[in-house]
C-alpha cells in the first residue's frame, strides 16, 4: 500500500504548480482542496508505509479507529468544509471570480519549478532515518511549503493570501506524515482545528476587507508603512 | 487543579457571549482576574504540580510566568470597564470574549509541558486576539488586523514545521520520540544535529515572528498602533513573553543536547538586530503607540540577547520579561487614555498632555524613564544583570554594542515622547476638547499599580521573585540523569 504514497504526492505537487499559475479563483480553491483532501487520503497509507518495525499493522482496534477518525476528519476540513467556506465567502463577497499576481503568472511558475527542484537536490543531501530514504514526502514537503510562499506572497488578492496559507499548511502536514508514530490524535486534532478556525477567522476579515475596498485586494492594505 | 487556571477565562468568556448588556459584560474581566490571580496565589507556594498524564505542568519556568500574565490581565482587566464605558457606541461582546479566550490560551501555553499542546495554544492566542485588534472597524484596523493574521499564522506554521523536525530529529537518531518536555529534559535522547539546527532555526522565527523579533515584527507597529490600549498592553506585555517562554523551552532541549553554541550565537544576533530596528525606527515616529510597539520589539531583543549570553544574564532575561510587562501595561494604558482625550495619537495633534491629562501624562514620564533603563526602576535592574553577564562572560564588544543601542533609544524614545508631554495644552482643531474626557479613578488606578510595582521591583526585589528566578535559571541549567 505504501507504493501508493510517491505518486499521490506527486500529484500533490502538479497541484502546487496549478494553484500557482491559474487565474480563476473557484479552481484554485478547488485544487487546494483537492491537494488538502489528497494528503488526508495519504494518512493511511504512510501509517502503514512508515511504521518503524516494518512488517506492522495497525495492531488494535483502537488503532484502527484512531486512523479512520482522523482521515475522515482530515479529508472532511481540508477537502469539504474549508473550500466550502472559502467558496461561500467568495459569493458573499461578491468578489471577482479572476485572481491576479503581483509579479504575473511565468514568474512564479519558474520559481516553483526551482524550489521543486531545489528541494528535490537539498532532501538528498540530509541525515534521513532508513525508512524514509527511498520515499518523497520531505522534498514533496519542503517544496509544497515553498509554493505556499510563493503563492501567499504573490497573489494581489485576500483570498489568494488564505489559499497560499492553506498549501503552505499542506507541504508542513506532508512533513507530518514522517511523524504519524510520535504525534498524538489530540496534537493532530488540535492542528487539523486550528487551521480551521485560522481560516474561518481569515474568512470573516476577508469579508471585511471586501466591504471596505473593492475587489478585495490586498493592494489597498498598505497606508500602515514607516 | 492546574486547569482550572485554563478553564476559568474559558467558562467566562462564554458567559461574556451571553451576557446582553453592552454596559455590564466588561465587569467579566475584572471578576474573572481577581479569581484566576486567587487560584494563582493559592497554587504557586505549593511548587511543582502535574496535569493531565503531565501535558500540564507548573514547573519553575511556568510558575514565573503564568504568575505575571495573571498578575498583567488583573491590571488590564480593572482598565477595561472605565475604558468601555467610554466607547459604549461599539459592540463590545466579543473583545470581551476573546480577550477571555486569549488569556486562556495564555495560560494553557504557560502551564503546557507538551511540545504539541503548548504550539496549539499559541497558535489559538493568535486567533483570539485578532478579532481584538479590529475593534474599531475602520480601514487602518482592518489592514492591521489582516497583517497580524497573516503573518502571525505562518510565523506559527514555521514553528509547527520546526516542531516537526525537533521530533524527527529523535526519530533519525532512532531514540524513542516523545512530546513531553520532562520527557526530554529529564533524560538525555540522542538528537541527529542537522536536524536539531534546523529545527531551532524553524522554532526561533516562528516564535520570534510572534515575539516581534526583528525583522518578522512588521506586524507589531500595526497591530499596536491600531488596537485598543488594552489589546496593545496584553500583547506587549503577555503574548510576547508567552512566546519568548516557548522559545526558552526549546533553547532547554538545545541545551540537553548539548547544541548551545548555535543557538546563543542565533540569539545574541536576533537580539542585537532587533535593538537595532528598534534604535533606527524610534526617533522619525509620529505616533504615539507605534513607537511603544518599536519600544516592544526592542525590549524582546534584550530578552533573547540576555538568554544568548547565558549565565545571570539568563536570570536578568527572566525577570526583565516581567519588569518590561508592567511598564509595557501602563504605557498602552496611558497611551489609551490620550488616543480618547485627543482623539488622535500622533504628534501633529497631541501636545501639552502634561497640562490636559496630568495624571496620564506624569505616569507616562515615569514609565519612559523605567523602561528605557533610568536607575531606580525595575528594568534598570534586570537591564544592568544582563549587562554584568555580558560583561562578566568576556563578551566586551557586544556589550558595548547593546549599551550604544540602549543609549540611542533613549534619546530617540524621549525626543518624540517630550513632543507629546511638553508644551501647551492649546485646542488643536479636529481634537476632542477637555470636557469631554475626564482622567476618571479607574482609568487611572490600573496605571499607578503598574507604576507602583515598577518602581517597587526597582527598589527591592522580593525574596520570593528572586527564588523562583533562580530556580528557573536552575532548572534551565540542569542537564539530565542518564
Amino acid at each position: 500500500m505504501s507504493d501508493l504514497l510517491d505518486p499521490g504526492l506527486v500529484i500533490a505537487l502538479l497541484l502546487n504548480f496549478y494553484a500557482l499559475t491559474t487565474t480563476n479563483l473557484k479552481q484554485m480553491i478547488y485544487a487546494v482542496a483537492m491537494q488538502g483532501a489528497l494528503l488526508g487520503m495519504l494518512y493511511p497509507i504512510a501509517h502503514t508505509g512508515f511504521l518503524s518495525h516494518a512488517d506492522a499493522e495497525p495492531t488494535s482496534w483502537f488503532s484502527g479507529l484512531r486512523l479512520m477518525a482522523l482521515t475522515a476528519t482530515i479529508v472532511l476540513v481540508k477537502g469539504f468544509l474549508i473550500p466550502r467556506f472559502l467558496l461561500r465567502a467568495a459569493r458573499l463577497a461578491d468578489v471577482r471570480s479572476q485572481v491576479t499576481s503581483t509579479v504575473g503568472v511565468m514568474l512564479p511558475l519558474l520559481l516553483g519549478g526551482v524550489a521543486t527542484v531545489l528541494a528535490l537536490v537539498f532532501a538528498k543531501s540530509l541525515p534521513l532515518a532508513p525508512q524514509h530514504i527511498s520515499h518523497l514526502p520531505i522534498p514533496a514537503s519542503l517544496a509544497t511549503v515553498m509554493c505556499g510562499f510563493l503563492i501567499l506572497s504573490s497573489r494581489r488578492e485576500a483570498m489568494g493570501q488564505v489559499l497560499g496559507y492553506i498549501v503552505l499548511e499542506n507541504g508542513i502536514f506532508i512533513f507530518g506524515l514522517l511523524l504519524i508514530e510520535a504525534v498524538p490524535l489530540l496534537v493532530e486534532l488540535g492542528i487539523v482545528l486550528d487551521l480551521f478556525v485560522g481560516v474561518f477567522v481569515m474568512g470573516i476579515i476577508f469579508n471585511h476587507v471586501s466591504r471596505a475596498f473593492p475587489e478585495a485586494s490586498v493592494e489597498h492594505l498598505s497606508t500602515l508603512k514607516e | 487543579m492546574i486547569v482550572l487556571l485554563v478553564l476559568v477565562p474559558l467558562v467566562a468568556a462564554a458567559i461574556a457571549m451571553l451576557v446582553p448588556s453592552n454596559r455590564h459584560r466588561p465587569w467579566i474581566l475584572p471578576v474573572t482576574a481577581v479569581c484566576h490571580l486567587a487560584l494563582v496565589v493559592w497554587m504557586l507556594p505549593q511548587g511543582e504540580q502535574w496535569a493531565m498524564d503531565r501535558w500540564l505542568a507548573i514547573d519553575p519556568l511556568s510558575r514565573l510566568f503564568v504568575g505575571f500574565i495573571s498578575v498583567l490581565f488583573f491590571i488590564c482587566a480593572l482598565y477595561a470597564p472605565a475604558y468601555l464605558r467610554l466607547r459604549l457606541g461599539r459592540d463590545n461582546r466579543i473583545l470581551v470574549a476573546c480577550l477571555l479566550v486569549a488569556f486562556g490560551m495564555m495560560s494553557l501555553v504557560t502551564l503546557s509541558h507538551h511540545l504539541g499542546l503548548m504550539w496549539i495554544a499559541m497558535e489559538a492566542t493568535t486567533l483570539a486576539t485578532a478579532p481584538c485588534v479590529y475593534f474599531n472597524r475602520n480601514p487602518k484596523s482592518l489592514e492591521a488586523t489582516w497583517k497580524y493574521l497573516v503573518i502571525g499564522s505562518v510565523g506559527i506554521a514555521l514553528a509547527l514545521l520546526g516542531s516537526f523536525f525537533l521530533i524527527y530529529a529523535m526519530v533519525q537518531a532512532g531514540s524513542e520520540s516523545t512530546l513531553l518536555f520532562d520527557e526530554l529534559i529529564e533524560h538525555s535522547h540522542p538528537l541527529s544535529l542537522p536536524w536539531l539546527h534546523a529545527a531551532f532555526v524553524l522554532l526561533l522565527v516562528g516564535y520570534g515572528t510572534k515575539m516581534g523579533l526583528s525583522p518578522m515584527h512588521t506586524w507589531k507597529p500595526d497591530a499596536y498602533g491600531e488596537a485598543p490600549g488594552i489589546v496593545g498592553a496584553l500583547l506587549a506585555g503577555g503574548l510576547t513573553s508567552c512566546a519568548f517562554l516557548c522559545v526558552l523551552r526549546f533553547f532547554h532541549i538545545a541545551h540537553i543536547a548539548d547544541d548551545d553554541q548555535h543557538s546563543q550565537r542565533l540569539l545574541i544576533f536576533m537580539g542585537l538586530l532587533s535593538m537595532g530596528t528598534a534604535a533606527v525606527f524610534m526617533p522619525r515616529q509620529r505616533d504615539i503607540k507605534r513607537l511603544l510597539a518599536y519600544s516592544s520589539v526592542e525590549h524582546m531583543g534584550m530578552l533573547v540577547f540576555g538568554l544568548g549570553i547565558g549565565g545571570i544574564a539568563t536570570g536578568g532575561a527572566l525577570l526583565h520579561v516581567i519588569h518590561n510587562g508592567l511598564c509595557k501595561a501602563g504605557l498602552f494604558l496611558a497611551a489609551a487614555n490620550i488616543h480618547r482625550a485627543y482623539c488622535s495619537k500622533t504628534t501633529d495633534q497631541v501636545r501639552g498632555v502634561l497640562k490636559r491629562l496630568p495624571w496620564s501624562g506624569w505616569m507616562m514620564m515615569i514609565l519612559f524613564f523605567a523602561i528605557t533603563g533610568s536607575p531606580l526602576f525595575g528594568p534598570f535592574v534586570s537591564e544592568f544583570q544582563i549587562l554584568s553577564g555580558t560583561f562578566d562572560s568576556g563578551n566586551v564588544g557586544r556589550g558595548i554594542t547593546f549599551l550604544v543601542l540602549l543609549l540611542i533609544v533613549f534619546f530617540g524614545m524621549g525626543s518624540v515622547l517630550l513632543g507629546f508631554m511638553l508644551g501647551p495644552a492649546e485646542e488643536v482643531e479636529g481634537v476632542g476638547s477637555p470636557q469631554q474626557f475626564r482622567e476618571s479613578f479607574l482609568l487611572i488606578l490600573p496605571i499607578f499599580i503598574a507604576v507602583g510595582l515598577t518602581v517597587l521591583l526597582g527598589v527591592y526585589t522580593p525574596s520570593f521573585l528572586t527564588a523562583w528566578v533562580d530556580q528557573a535559571v536552575a532548572f534551565l541549567q540542569r542537564i539530565p540523569l542518564d
